[in-house]
Parts: C-alpha cells; structure tokens; sequence
C-alpha cells in the first residue's frame, strides 16, 4: 500500500577524531603540524609533519665556501647559535689539518658552555609555559637577555653569532669581558635556585610531567636520542666526557642522569646541566691565558685589520680569503659535537675545492621528534604539549 | 728490564685496529678504510640488513645507535648516489660508516626494523635525493612542501628551484608560478688561475729558461 519510497540507509564515515595541532601553536615550538588521531581526549597516534620551515640549507651551503656557510649554523637552532656553528668549524678544520691555539680552543669551550645555558633557559622556561606556568618564561628571558650580551660583546650579535671561525674564534674577547662573564657566574646558581623553587618540588608541574611520556633506555637508544633526553633515561652518555673535544678533557664536570625517562626527568637533567655548565665557565675563565686566538695561517683566517693597512700580502690575504675562500683537502669526515640538545654532527664530503661538496647536517631534533609518536601512545591530549616541549624541538634545527 | 730487550714483541693492536678487522670480517662488507682516524667500511645493498643487525648487535661491535642516514649524490658514476650509515655505540663508545651504493631505480633495503629511527632519515633521503628503500612502509616526503616535485639535494636540481609561491590578492589563495629571476644566478668561478700556475710569468727568465 504505502508509496513511500524507503530511503536508503547511507552510512557516511566521519574520522572527527583527528586533530590538527598547529602549525600555528604556542606549544609546538615554531611550525610544527602534528595531525592526532584521537579517541576522545587520548591520543592514538602523533603524525608530525615538518619541513614547514625548511629552507635548503644544505643545499646554500653547497654553493657557498666555507667562511661564507658557517653563518648558516648560527640559524638552523637559533637558540643554541655557537653549538651548531661548532660542529661545522671543527668538521672544516679536520679536513684542513688545522690545530686551534690553546686560548682559541678556551674561548670556544668557554661559549659552548655559556650557549648551553642559553638554550636550556629557554627550553626549561618554555616548557614550564607550555603545561601552564608563566613566571619562569618571563624571569628565564631576563637571564637569558644577560647572557646575549656576553654573545654580543663577544661576536657583535645577540643571536645570529658567527664568532667560532674555521681556525680559532673571529676575535678575541674584549678587554672586561671575562670579568664580567665571571661575576654573572657567581651569581647565576642563585637564578637556577629560584627557578626550582618555583617548578622542581610545585605539585601541579610533578603532575603534569612525573610519568608522562616515559622513554625506556633501550627505546631512547633504538629512536636514536642523544643529549639530556639519552641521559634521562639512565644512560650516562655525553660526547663532552666520551670523546672530548676541544677542552673538555681539562676540566671538571659532571654527567646528570635520570632513572624514569619521563618529561619530568629531562627537565631534571636540564637544570642540573646548567649548574655543571656554570663550573666548567668558571674553570674556563681560571685556566685561559692571554694569546692567540686562531691559526696564524693566514691561508685560513684572514690577518689583522692593522696589517693590512702595512702589507700588501696582508692585503692579498685578506682579499682571497673572502672572495674565493680556502681550498679544503679532499675526503669526508662525520664530526659531532654534544650540543645543548644532544649530538649535533656535521656530515661534510669535500672534492678539494672552496666549497663544500655536500654538507649533511645531522639535526638533534629531527630523531627525537619521531619518537613523538610513540611517547605520546595512549596519553591525554594536554600531555603531548608536555612530550613536545620536554624534547626540546627548535625547527630551524629540524626543517634544516 | 733484561728481558724487555731480548724478546721484540709486536705492539698489540689498537681498539681500532681491531674494529676494522671485526668490521672488514663480516659478511656483506667489501673494504674498510681508516679516514682521519674514522672507520668507512663498504657494503653492498644484498644482505644490508643482516650485516647492520649483526653490526647493532654482535659483542664487540654494539651499534645501538643509528646516528645518521644521507645521501650523496656523484652524478656522474654510474651509480650515483652513495647511501651513508653514520653508527655510533655507546656502550664500547665507537663509531662506524657504512656506505652502499645505488642509483635512481635501484632499491636499498629499508633499516626501520633494525633502528626505528631509520624511517625519517630515509624519508628524508628519499625526499632529497630519490633513493629508493624497500621494504619502508612509510616512504612519504618529510621536508619538501605537499606536492613538491623533484629531488632538490641532485646535483642536476638547480639551487633556485622550478617553482616559487606567492598569495594572490585576486585569487586569495597562494599560487605556485614558475621561477622569474629578476637576475641572472651568479655562479662565480672562483677557482684562481693563481693555484693552478705553477710557474709565474717572467720566470722563465730567471731560470734560464727551465721551469723552477
């Protein structure tokens, strides 16, 4: 009877579970988009998508000689300039055979240190904002407004440095500067107390980060972790203490390690690093006596403005070396250095001209970031800001 | 003492030394080389897998960490790219390089399940170069933008790139046009003829005609 014609049942499958997390967050530490499939508020599965910033770095740098390539290191992390700048300077000098002068090595120690306070004061602070506390981003970015000034006086930048040179540092630090790099760092552990004070023992940031996004040892290695984010896991791992470079064989310092490899212990790490990185300034500033502060080859670095004003060939030096650059001996070399984030290595395959032939560099974050997916399995939607932000992501690093 | 110069002992070999002959004694690797005090071993792609786990797990060699996985790019062999395996271990703190070799068609075999974090430096490889990894699951782009074309980190792809993005106002949406320089790439040949001469001018008459 009925002429009503039946609908037919159509079934639509909507995934509303998947969730765009940037690549305009606050929490996601420059351009990261992290596609989450969701099942309600827990997390299924982390999709990072990066390369939103990447800008062909090593691809630049192909096309530009050594002196002229180092610039680009301050901007992959700009938040640890010097250390990314390391790695590149002593892959080149071990190509070229180049032996840093004594003070040359100090200098460079001294501000791989000073930078390493630099980017876990940003990072501690940061990642405190990300679960919710706002005082110690603002009290962190006065420290570290101090500290750019020491980068400043030393290289003439707040961020984008350029000071470690293939053969040394480009000059030697101004007169004073030492002295007052000193009397901050008798001062600076008051600032790491403070700090603490205000997150190490505070109940709402143990329960936002005590067993959150926990990496076990084993896990830690196989995803390749490196740096404070190895060390949290409860393997006493730094290439400083392993395979020294410059003078870190010369003084002493400690190796932080954490038990769980959950956020709440890097962050641990983190802070304790500061306060080993204050002593090995300070034994810096103790042990640095006055001399030479790069190769006085002036195939590599270029001779004083003052000389060049008298010698011609001083001219001529000064001339080649900045438009066609030093030649550097054929061969490959993986040179690392443990940057605040972890190993930071520079892959360079050179053919025996000006230029680098390719330039690989080895990004801290690049591994730790793809374990986001699996320290993030089964969490809360509001803990993987606390994973992302106790990684220590910077994207300039990531994207290359 | 006195017995010190009556026996000549030969030095015992070095922990390098003997990394380089547990290296060079596996199955798959076909020459090891010391570079500037770093180990290089040559492998080949059949069997890259079995060779690296036994590289992540054999006593004495303990390569827990996959460090770093690039590309290289020689465009003009006949395989092109070289395929660099960056190891470190840090439990006997060493390190070790592997290189395979491969060209644009020719797969090497995917590590993921030997070091999970091989997936995205072999997506990154792919990526920049267009090596192949069988057996990855997961084989997408990671640096370029969504829909990028090419393999940027070839030698033949120029640095400027084929395409460039700019909002239209008209459109309100960003479109990609091709490449307009406004001047032409400057490539200079800073090679100096300087380096190359091995005698100056005028010599000649110095020496009496014979090359210095």
């Amino acid at each position: 009877m009925s002429e009503v014609a039946v609908k037919p049942v159509q079934t639509i499958e909507i995934d509303s579970h998947s969730l765009n997390f940037g690549p305009q967050h606050p929490a996601a530490h420059g351009v990261l988009r992290l596609i989450l499939e969701m099942d309600g508020e827990v997390v299924e599965r982390a999709d990072p998508h990066i390369g939103l910033l990447h800008r062909g770095t090593e691809k630049l740098i192909e096309y530009k000689n050594y002196i002229q390539a180092t610039p680009y290191f301050d901007r992959l992390d700009y938040v640890s300039p010097m250390a990314q700048e390391h790695a590149f300077v002593l892959a080149t000098e071990k190509l070229l055979g180049v032996t840093v002068p004594e003070r040359g090595k100090w200098v460079r120690t001294l501000f791989s240190e000073i930078t390493r306070i630099l980017n876990h004061l940003l990072n501690v602070t940061t990642y405190a904002l990300d679960v919710g506390a706002i005082t110690p981003a603002l009290w962190g970015f006065e420290e570290r407004e101090k500290i750019m000034e020491f980068h400043e006086a030393a290289s003439g930048a707040r961020l984008h440095a350029n000071y470690f040179r293939p053969g040394g540092v480009a000059k030697d630090l101004p007169a004073g500067l030492e002295d007052k790099i000193a009397a901050w760092a008798e001062v600076f552990p008051k600032f790491i107390d403070d700090v603490e004070g205000l997150l190490t023992s505070n109940r709402i940031w143990k329960q936002r980060t005590v067993d959150i996004g926990v990496a076990s040892a084993e896990m830690a290695l196989a995803w390749g972790f490196s740096g404070p984010c190895l060390r949290a896991s409860g393997v006493p791992w730094d290439l400083r203490k392993s395979q020294p470079y410059e003078m870190y064989d010369q003084v002493e310092f400690q190796i932080p390690v954490g038990r769980n490899g959950d956020c709440y212990d890097r962050y641990l790490v983190r802070v304790a690093e500061m306060r080993e990185s204050v002593k090995i300034i300070k034994q810096c500033l103790a042990k640095m006596k006055p001399g030479p502060v790069k190769v006085q080859d002036n195939k590599v670095s270029p001779p004083s403005r003052a000389n060049m004003k008298r010698s011609m060939e001083s001219l001529i030096h000064h001339f080649k070396l900045y438009t066609e650059g030093f030649h550097v001996p054929a061969g490959a070399t993986y040179t690392a250095v443990e940057s605040p984030k972890g190993e930071f290595g520079v892959y360079l395959v050179s053919d025996g001209t000006n230029r680098p032939y390719r330039c690989k560099i080895r990004a801290t974050g690049f591994a730790h970031l793809q374990a986001t997916d699996v320290m993030s399995k089964r969490h809360m939607l509001a803990d993987v800001c606390a994973i992302v932000g106790s990684l220590d992501v910077v994207f300039g690093e990531i994207d290359r | 003492m006195a017995e010190q110069d009556e026996v000549v002992v030969a030095p015992a070999p070095t922990a390098m030394e003997l990394l380089v002959a547990a290296v060079a004694a596996l199955p798959g690797v076909t020459g090891v080389t010391v570079e500037k005090g770093e180990i290089v071993a040559h492998a080949g792609r059949d069997g890259l897998v079995g060779l690296m786990t036994t590289l992540r797990d054999a006593p004495g060699l303990r390569f827990e960490q996959a460090m770093d996985i690039c590309g290289v790019d020689w465009p003009e062999r006949a395989e092109r790219f070289d395929v660099v395996y960056n190891l470190l271990s840090v439990s006997l703190n060493h390190r070790v390089r592997v290189i395979v070799t491969t060209d644009e068609v020719t797969p090497v075999p995917s590590l993921h399940e030997v070091w999970p974090v091989a997936t995205w430096w072999e997506r990154e490889a792919w990526d920049l170069f267009g090596i192949i990894f069988s057996g990855q699951p997961d084989l997408r782009r990671i640096l370029t933008d969504y829909g990028f074309e090419g393999h940027p980190l070839r030698k033949d792809f120029p640095l400027t790139g084929y395409v460039e993005v700019r909002y239209d106002e008209e459109r309100h949406s960003v479109v990609y046009e091709p490449v307009k320089l406004t001047q032409d790439f400057r490539n200079f040949d800073f090679l100096s003829p300087w380096e190359a001469m091995t005698s100056l001018p005028g010599d000649e008459k110095a020496y009496g005609g014979a090359k210095p």
